[in-house]
C-alpha cells in the first residue's frame, strides 16, 4: 500500500491532525524550554482569542485576510504551481486599493467606493501574479523563484512610491493620507456591540463568500475539474484537452487577485491608509493555511481561524509572558508549514502498518 | 569448448506473470548471439537476470563453465559483464571522459588518473574504430556517437560479454553499419556479443547463432547460417492464433480517415515516422501491428491531437485536421473530441485517467466542457446517472462510482476508459494497447466491445504488439517497423510468418 | 552632495566587505543545488548561525567559538533539509520556506529569553575577529593609489573576507577537479546514470546538505561578528534569497556565482553612496529604486532574456531507483 492507496480519512484527517500536533508539540516544547508552563499558555491564549467576544472579533478580523491569502496559494497550488509570492501581491494589490481611493474618495458615493477599492485591489494583485505566471508559462521560468523576487521587487517598489509620492506634505509617516471616513467598510462594532471596538468588518464576509465561491467552483465547475487535473497529472490533462499555457496565467492572475483581496481587509476595513509593509507577513501565512487546510474551503477556514487566533492570543500571551513574544508564532508557523507541507507524509508508514495489520 | 554464458533452467517469475520458463541455452566464447522475441517474450528478463537487476527464481548461470550468483550490477561487472541499455546512463553536461570515469575516479584528485584514463580511451577507440573523443560533451555528439560512449564505458570496465538492448532503435541505416562493424572487431578480440532484437534482418546479418523466445520460453536455438529468416518470424509468433470472436461481415463504409505522407521526426534528427499512409473507413478495424518503439506510439499521438507532426497531412470525414502551423499542440485534443475521435491511450496511467479523481469524474475525462451547463456547473446529477448505466453495462467492478480509480484493478481501469470514449458517440476510435494489464477475463469483453463498435459503423484504429489481439479484431493489419509501414494484409491473408518478417523489418517488394 | 564628492574608492571597499555574505551562502546554495537538492532555506540557516554565532561569541567572549556553534546550527538545519528530500521525498521548496519562517521567529524568541534586548544580542565589544593588518602597510599608505589599494582595499579586512575570497577558486577546484565534485555533478544532472555508475545519490547528497550547512554558517557569522557586531532581528534582509539570485545569475557555476555577489556588493554600496545624490542627468536615484536591481535582473535572466539560465537537469526531483 502507498500514499495513493491509503483511504480518504487517513489521508484527509488523520495524517492532517497529526502533522498539526507533531507541530504544536515542538511548539510545546520551545515553551517549555523557556521556562513557561504549555498549558497555561494554552489556556491564555484559548481565552483570549476564542472565549473573550472582543478578542473572537480580533481573531475573526485577522482570519479574514488569512482566508484571501490562504485562498491564493491554495488554488495556485490545485494548478501545481506553488505562489510564494501572495505577500507582494497583497501589497501590490493594496497599492491599486489605495489609488482608487486617493482617486474617487472625495467623490463617489461609499458603496462604490468600495466597490472600486475592491476591484483596484483584486486588478493590481492580479498583475503582480500575471507576470510571474505569464513567464512561467511561456518561458519556462520557475514559478518559485520569480515570486519570491517579485516580493522582493514590490517591497523595494512600494518604499518608492510610498515615499516619493504619496506621503502627504509635513507628514513623517511612511503611509499615505487617510481615506475619507466614505471608504470605510461598515464594522461589526456597529452592529454587535458586545464586540466593542473591534476591527472585524464586513471583509469577513467577503471572504467567506470568497470561501464559498471557491468550494463551488474547484468543486463543481468543469474549469474547477480542469485545474485540479492540471495539478495531479500534467500529461493526462494535455491528453484531456486542458490549454496548458492559458490555465496557467489565468490561475495565477486569480491567485494574485484573491491574495490583492486580502489588502481591503487590513486597509478599508481597519487601518484607512496604505503604510510601509502593511501585509506584515500575512502572505507566508497564506502558505502556511493552504498546506495545513489541504485546499479544502473548510480546510482553509479552519486554519485561517486558528492562524488569527495564534495572533490574536500571542499578542495577549506576549503581553502577559514576556517570555513568549509574538514572534513565537512565526516560529510556529513555520513549524506548521514543516510538518504540514515538507513532511507530509511522515507519518504514513506508520499509518500504513496499521491499516495493513488490522486488515490482515 | 567451455560456452562464454551458458543458461540452466532459468525461472522468473512476477506474482502470476511468467516471465521465463526453464530458460536454457548457451552462448559460445566469441559468438555474436542475438536473442529474438516479441514483446513480452522475456528477453529483457533474462538480460536483467544476467546483469544482476533480478533474481532468478529457479535454474542456474555458467560463466565461463562455473556457476555464478549475480546479486547485482556491480558484480556482473565485476564477472566482465557488461550492457548497453536502451536509455542511456549519461551525464549530458560532462564530457566522455567525466562519464567514463565516474565511480572508477582512481583518486580524490582527478587531475592524475584524467590523463591515464584518456590515453586509455583514445587506445581503445582507435582499436575498435569507435571514433569518440573522449574530451567531447556529451550534449554535443549524435545519438550513435552517445551509444559508442556507452559501448566505449562497458570496454573500458574490460567487459567480456557485452549485452546490447535494441542498439538499433535509434540509429540510422550508417549508423547501424558503423555499429556493426564495431561488433566484428569485438568479436576478432574474443569478446562475446548479445544482441537483442527484433529484426530480423540484423540477425542474418551479423549473427553467428540465434535464440528465439516467446511466452517465457526459448523455442528455437540455431546457427544463423543454418536458418532462415521466414523461420526466423516462424519461431517467433508462429502459434496457432485463432479467432473466435462472433463479427459482422466486413463492409466498410466512406472513408474516415486519410493520413497522406506523414513524417515526425524528433530535436534530434531522428525519424520517427516516415511517409506514413492509409486509409481508415467506417466499420472497419485497422489494426498496426509491430513490436513496441517502431513509431506506433507517436502516430497515435498526433492522430489524437497530442503531439504535431513534422510534416505530411491527415483528413478526417473529408476535411484536414486543424493541426497548427507552428507552436504546439496545447489544447489540440479537445478540437479534435470535438470533431469525433475519440482516444483511449497506451499508457492508461499516465495519460488517461486522473489516479486520484473517483470512477465517476474519470467517465466525462477529456468531455469536462461537454457536461456543464449554462454556468459552467457540472451536471453532476446527469452524469451520475450515465455512470450508474456505464458501472452496468460495461461490468466495471466494484461498481462504486465514489471510488478513487487509483483502487481499480488495471482491467477495470480501461473498462471505464472504454466505456467514457464510447459514450462519446466517437466516428474514429483511436485504440492504443488496450489490453495491456489487463486480465484474461476482461480482455475478451474488451475484443467483444470493440467488435460491437465497428459492427456499428465507428472507424477504430488499433494498435497492439500483442498478435492474439490483431488476430482477433482487425479486418486490415499495417506493420510498422523503424518508424515506416512495412506491409499491409487483410485479414484472410493473416499469416504468422509474413507478419514476422514485416515486423522484423523486411519490406513487402 | 554632489556627483564629485561619490566615493569611487569607498564603495569598492564597500563591495569587498559586502560581498562575504554573499559568498559564503552561494557557495553553500551551489553544493545544494548541484547535488540536485533545492536550497531556498539559505536565509533561515543565515539567521540561525548569524544569532548563535552572536549568542555563544558574546557569552565566551570568543568569536571563533562563536563560529563553531554557528557552524552547527546551520548544519543541523541543513542535514533537516536533507531528510526532506532525500528521505521523506517531500517537497524541497516548502522546507525551505519553513526553515526561513521558522528562523525568523526562533531566532528573536530565543534572543529575547537570554538578552532581554529586544531581540537582540548585546554588543560584543571585543570579542569580535581582528582586521587583518598586511606586512608593510605603514610604509605604503602614503603612496598616492598604491597606498589606498594596499592598506584598504586589499588589505585590513577581517580574516573571513580573505577566507570567502579564498574559497571561490577552491569551491571551483572541488567541484571541477575532484572525485567528489564529480559525483555530485552527476547527482545533479542524471542520478541514475550516478547509481547505475555505484555512486550512492542519497549518501552525496546528504554530504552536498552537510558541506552546506558548513559555508552558510560562515555567512551567518559573517554578518553578527563581523559586520554588525551583534545579532538583530531578520538582520539577513533577504541576503539567503539574494545569494540564490546569485546563483541563478551565474549559471550554477562558482566564478560566475561569485561575480554576481560582487555586482550585488556593488549594488548594495553604491545604493548607500547615491542616497541624496544629485546625478547629471538623470537627478536623484532612490535607493529603493537601486535596491530593485539585482531582483529584476534575476527575474530578467530567468526569463530567458540575457543568457540561458540551466540549472542542474535533475533538481528537486526526488531520487528514486528505477530497478
Amino acid at each position: 500500500m502507498t500514499t495513493n492507496d491509503m483511504p480518504r480519512w487517513a489521508t484527509g484527517f488523520v495524517l492532517p491532525i497529526l502533522n498539526l500536533l507533531s507541530a504544536l508539540l515542538v511548539a510545546a516544547l520551545a515553551i517549555h524550554l523557556m521556562g513557561e508552563d504549555p498549558l497555561e499558555s494554552l489556556q491564555i491564549l484559548i481565552n483570549s482569542a476564542v472565549v473573550n467576544p472582543e478578542g473572537l472579533s480580533y481573531t475573526l478580523f485577522y482570519a479574514s485576510t488569512f482566508i484571501f491569502t490562504g485562498l491564493a496559494v491554495s488554488i495556485a497550488m490545485q494548478a501545481g504551481l506553488f505562489n510564494i509570492g501572495a505577500e507582494g501581491q497583497m501589497y501590490f494589490g493594496g497599492l491599486g486599493l489605495t489609488l482608487a481611493m486617493l482617486a474617487f474618495d472625495a467623490t463617489l458615493p461609499w458603496y462604490l467606493l468600495i466597490l472600486t477599492g475592491i476591484l483596484g485591489a483584486a486588478l493590481f494583485g492580479a498583475l503582480w501574479a500575471f507576470i510571474p505566471g505569464y513567464l512561467q508559462a511561456k518561458r519556462g521560468s520557475h514559478i518559485v523563484v520569480t515570486t519570491i523576487m517579485f516580493n522582493f521587487i514590490c517591497a523595494s517598489l512600494m518604499n518608492f512610491v510610498i515615499v516619493k509620492y504619496l506621503i502627504p506634505p509635513g507628514e513623517q509617516n511612511t503611509a499615505s493620507r487617510v481615506f475619507s471616513s466614505a471608504a470605510e467598510m461598515p464594522r461589526l462594532g456597529e452592529w454587535f456591540t458586545v464586540l466593542g471596538d473591534t476591527p472585524l468588518n464586513i471583509s469577513f464576509f467577503l471572504a467567506i463568500l470568497a470561501l464559498a465561491a471557491y468550494g463551488i467552483v474547484m468543486s463543481r465547475s468543469s474549469w474547477g475539474y480542469k485545474v485540479r487535473a492540471l495539478g495531479l497529472n500534467q500529461h493526462a490533462a494535455h491528453y484531456a484537452g486542458v490549454k496548458i499555457s492559458a490555465m496557467i496565467i489565468i490561475v495565477m492572475a486569480i491567485s494574485g487577485a484573491l491574495a490583492g483581496l486580502g489588502s481591503v481587509n487590513s486597509i478599508m476595513g481597519s487601518t484607512h491608509y496604505l503604510s510601509l509593509n502593511f501585509v506584515g507577513g500575512a502572505g507566508f501565512v497564506g502558505i502556511a493555511i493552504a498546506l495545513m487546510g489541504r485546499q479544502h474551503p473548510v480546510g482553509i477556514f479552519l486554519s485561517a481561524v486558528l492562524f488569527g487566533a495564534l495572533i490574536q492570543g500571542g499578542f495577549d500571551l506576549s503581553l502577559e509572558k514576556p517570555n513568549i513574544p509574538t514572534e513565537t508564532f512565526i516560529f510556529i508557523q513555520g513549524l506548521i508549514i514543516l510538518f504540514c507541507g515538507a513532511m507530509e507524509n511522515l507519518y504514513a508508514p506508520a499509518i500504513i502498518k496499521l491499516l495493513k495489520s488490522r486488515k490482515g | 569448448m567451455t560456452p562464454a554464458v551458458e543458461f540452466r533452467n532459468i525461472s522468473k517469475h512476477f506474482g502470476a506473470v511468467k516471465a521465463n520458463t526453464d530458460v536454457s541455452f548457451s552462448i559460445a566464447k566469441g559468438a555474436i548471439h542475438g536473442l529474438v522475441g516479441e514483446n513480452g517474450a522475456g528477453k529483457s528478463t533474462l538480460m536483467s537476470i544476467l546483469y544482476g537487476y533480478y533474481r532468478a527464481d529457479g535454474g542456474e548461470i555458467l560463466l565461463d563453465g562455473k556457476a555464478q550468483q549475480i546479486h547485482n550490477s556491480h558484480e556482473a561487472i565485476g564477472l566482465g559483464i557488461g550492457m548497453v541499455h536502451q536509455h542511456f546512463m549519461l551525464v549530458e553536461n560532462m564530457t566522455v571522459l567525466d562519464n567514463v570515469m565516474l565511480g572508477s575516479e582512481g583518486g580524490f584528485r582527478l587531475r592524475e588518473h584524467r590523463a591515464e584514463t584518456e590515453k586509455k580511451l583514445r587506445e581503445i577507440c582507435q582499436r575498435y574504430r569507435l571514433d569518440v573523443d573522449p574530451l567531447a560533451t556529451i550534449h554535443d555528439l549524435s545519438v550513435g556517437a552517445q551509444q559508442r560512449v556507452e559501448i566505449l564505458k562497458q570496454i573500458y570496465r574490460s567487459a567480456n560479454i557485452l549485452i546490447l538492448d535494441e542498439p538499433t532503435a535509434v540509429l540510422t541505416a550508417q549508423e547501424t553499419e558503423s555499429l556493426f562493424e564495431i561488433l566484428k572487431l569485438f568479436k576478432e578480440q574474443g569478446k562475446t556479443i548479445i544482441l537483442i532484437t527484433h529484426k530480423l534482418q540484423e540477425i542474418m546479418d551479423i549473427t553467428d547463432t540465434v535464440t528465439v523466445m516467446r511466452g517465457g520460453r526459448v523455442v528455437g536455438a540455431v546457427e544463423t547460417a543454418a536458418t532462415s529468416k521466414e523461420e526466423l518470424a516462424n519461431m517467433m509468433v508462429g502459434r496457432p492464433i485463432e479467432n473466435n470472436l462472433p463479427r459482422a461481415p466486413y463492409n466498410p463504409g466512406k472513408p474516415v480517415l486519410e493520413v497522406k505522407n506523414l513524417q515526425l521526426v524528433d530535436d534530434n534528427g531522428v525519424k520517427l515516422l516516415q511517409d506514413i499512409g492509409f486509409t481508415l473507413r467506417a466499420g472497419e478495424i485497422v489494426a498496426i501491428a509491430g513490436v513496441s518503439g517502431n513509431g506506433q506510439s507517436e502516430l497515435m499521438e498526433i492522430l489524437s491531437g497530442m503531439k504535431l507532426p513534422t510534416s505530411g497531412a491527415v483528413d478526417f470525414e473529408g476535411k484536414a485536421l486543424p493541426y497548427p502551423k507552428g507552436g504546439d499542440a496545447d489544447g489540440l485534443p479537445t478540437k479534435f473530441r470535438e470533431l469525433g475521435i475519440g482516444h483511449v491511450p497506451e499508457d492508461r496511467l499516465r495519460d488517461g485517467v486522473i489516479k486520484a479523481f473517483s470512477v465517476m469524474h474519470n467517465t466525462f475525462f477529456g468531455y469536462q466542457d461537454k457536461v456543464r451547463n449554462k454556468w459552467g456547473l457540472i451536471d453532476f446529477k446527469g452524469i451520475a446517472q450515465r455512470c450508474a448505466g456505464l458501472l452496468k453495462e460495461f461490468d466495471v467492478r466494484p461498481a462504486n462510482p465514489d471510488l478513487r480509480i487509483g483502487l481499480l484493478s488495471g482491467g477495470n481501469q480501461q473498462k471505464v476508459v472504454i466505456a467514457r470514449e464510447v459514450l462519446a458517440k466517437p466516428k474514429l476510435m483511436l485504440v492504443g494497447q488496450p489490453t495491456r494489464g489487463v486480465d484474461i477475463g476482461t480482455i475478451e469483453s474488451i475484443h467483444t466491445q470493440l467488435l460491437a463498435l465497428r459492427d456499428q459503423g465507428v472507424a477504430i484504429l488499433l494498435v497492439s504488439v500483442e498478435l492474439e489481439e490483431v488476430r482477433a479484431l482487425a479486418d486490415r493489419i499495417l506493420v510498422m517497423c523503424g518508424g515506416k509501414i512495412t506491409g499491409e494484409l487483410k485479414i484472410d491473408e493473416f499469416d504468422t510468418t509474413r507478419i514476422g518478417l514485416l515486423m522484423g523489418g523486411m519490406h513487402k517488394h | 552632495m554632489t556627483f564629485e564628492d561619490l566615493q569611487l574608492g569607498s564603495i569598492l571597499v564597500s563591495t569587498v566587505r559586502n560581498a562575504p555574505v554573499l559568498i559564503f551562502a552561494a557557495m553553500a546554495g551551489l553544493f545544494a543545488e548541484r547535488s540536485g537538492v533545492i536550497d531556498i532555506g539559505l536565509e533561515g540557516k543565515i539567521l540561525a548561525s548569524a544569532f548563535v554565532s552572536a549568542a555563544v561569541a558574546f557569552t565566551t567572549r570568543n568569536p571563533w567559538l562563536g563560529i563553531m556553534a554557528g557552524m552547527g546550527v546551520s548544519v543541523a538545519l541543513a542535514l533537516l533539509q536533507g531528510f526532506v528530500a532525500v528521505t521523506q521525498k517531500g517537497n524541497q521548496l516548502v522546507g525551505g520556506i519553513a526553515i526561513n519562517i521558522a528562523m525568523s521567529g526562533l531566532t528573536f524568541v530565543v534572543a529575547q529569553y537570554f538578552f532581554q534586548q529586544g531581540g537582540r544580542t548585546p554588543d560584543l565589544g571585543d570579542a569580535r575577529l581582528f582586521d587583518i593588518v598586511l606586512p608593510g602597510s605603514a610604509a605604503v599608505a602614503d603612496i598616492p593609489f598604491l597606498g589606498w589599494f594596499y592598506t584598504k582595499l586589499i588589505g585590513g579586512h577581517s580574516v573571513l573576507v580573505y577566507l570567502a575570497f579564498a574559497l571561490v577558486p577552491l569551491v571551483h577546484w572541488f567541484l571541477y577537479h575532484s572525485r567528489f565534485g564529480l559525483r555530485l555533478r552527476a547527482c545533479g544532472e542524471n542520478p541514475h546514470a550516478a547509481d547505475a555508475a555505484g555512486v550512492s545519490v542519497e549518501g552525496t547528497r546528504y554530504a552536498a546538505m552537510l558541506i552546506a550547512g558548513v559555508l552558510c554558517s560562515f555567512s551567518g557569522a559573517y554578518l553578527a561578528i563581523v559586520q554588525s557586531g551583534f545579532f538583530l532581528r531578520d538582520m539577513s534582509a533577504g541576503a539567503g534569497y539574494l545569494a540564490l539570485t546569485a546563483m541563478v545569475f551565474g549559471n550554477w557555476r562558482p566564478v560566475y556565482t561569485f561575480l554576481g555577489c560582487l555586482m550585488f556588493g556593488f549594488f548594495g554600496a553604491v545604493q548607500i553612496q547615491l542616497e541624496g545624490v544629485d546625478l547629471p542627468v538623470i537627478g536623484r536615484i532612490p535607493g529603493a529604486l537601486i535596491q530593485m536591481v539585482p531582483y529584476v535582473v534575476t527575474v530578467i535572466v530567468l526569463a530567458g532574456l540575457m543568457a540561458k539560465s540551466v540549472a542542474p537537469k535533475a533538481i528537486g526531483v526526488p531520487f528514486v531507483k528505477s530497478r
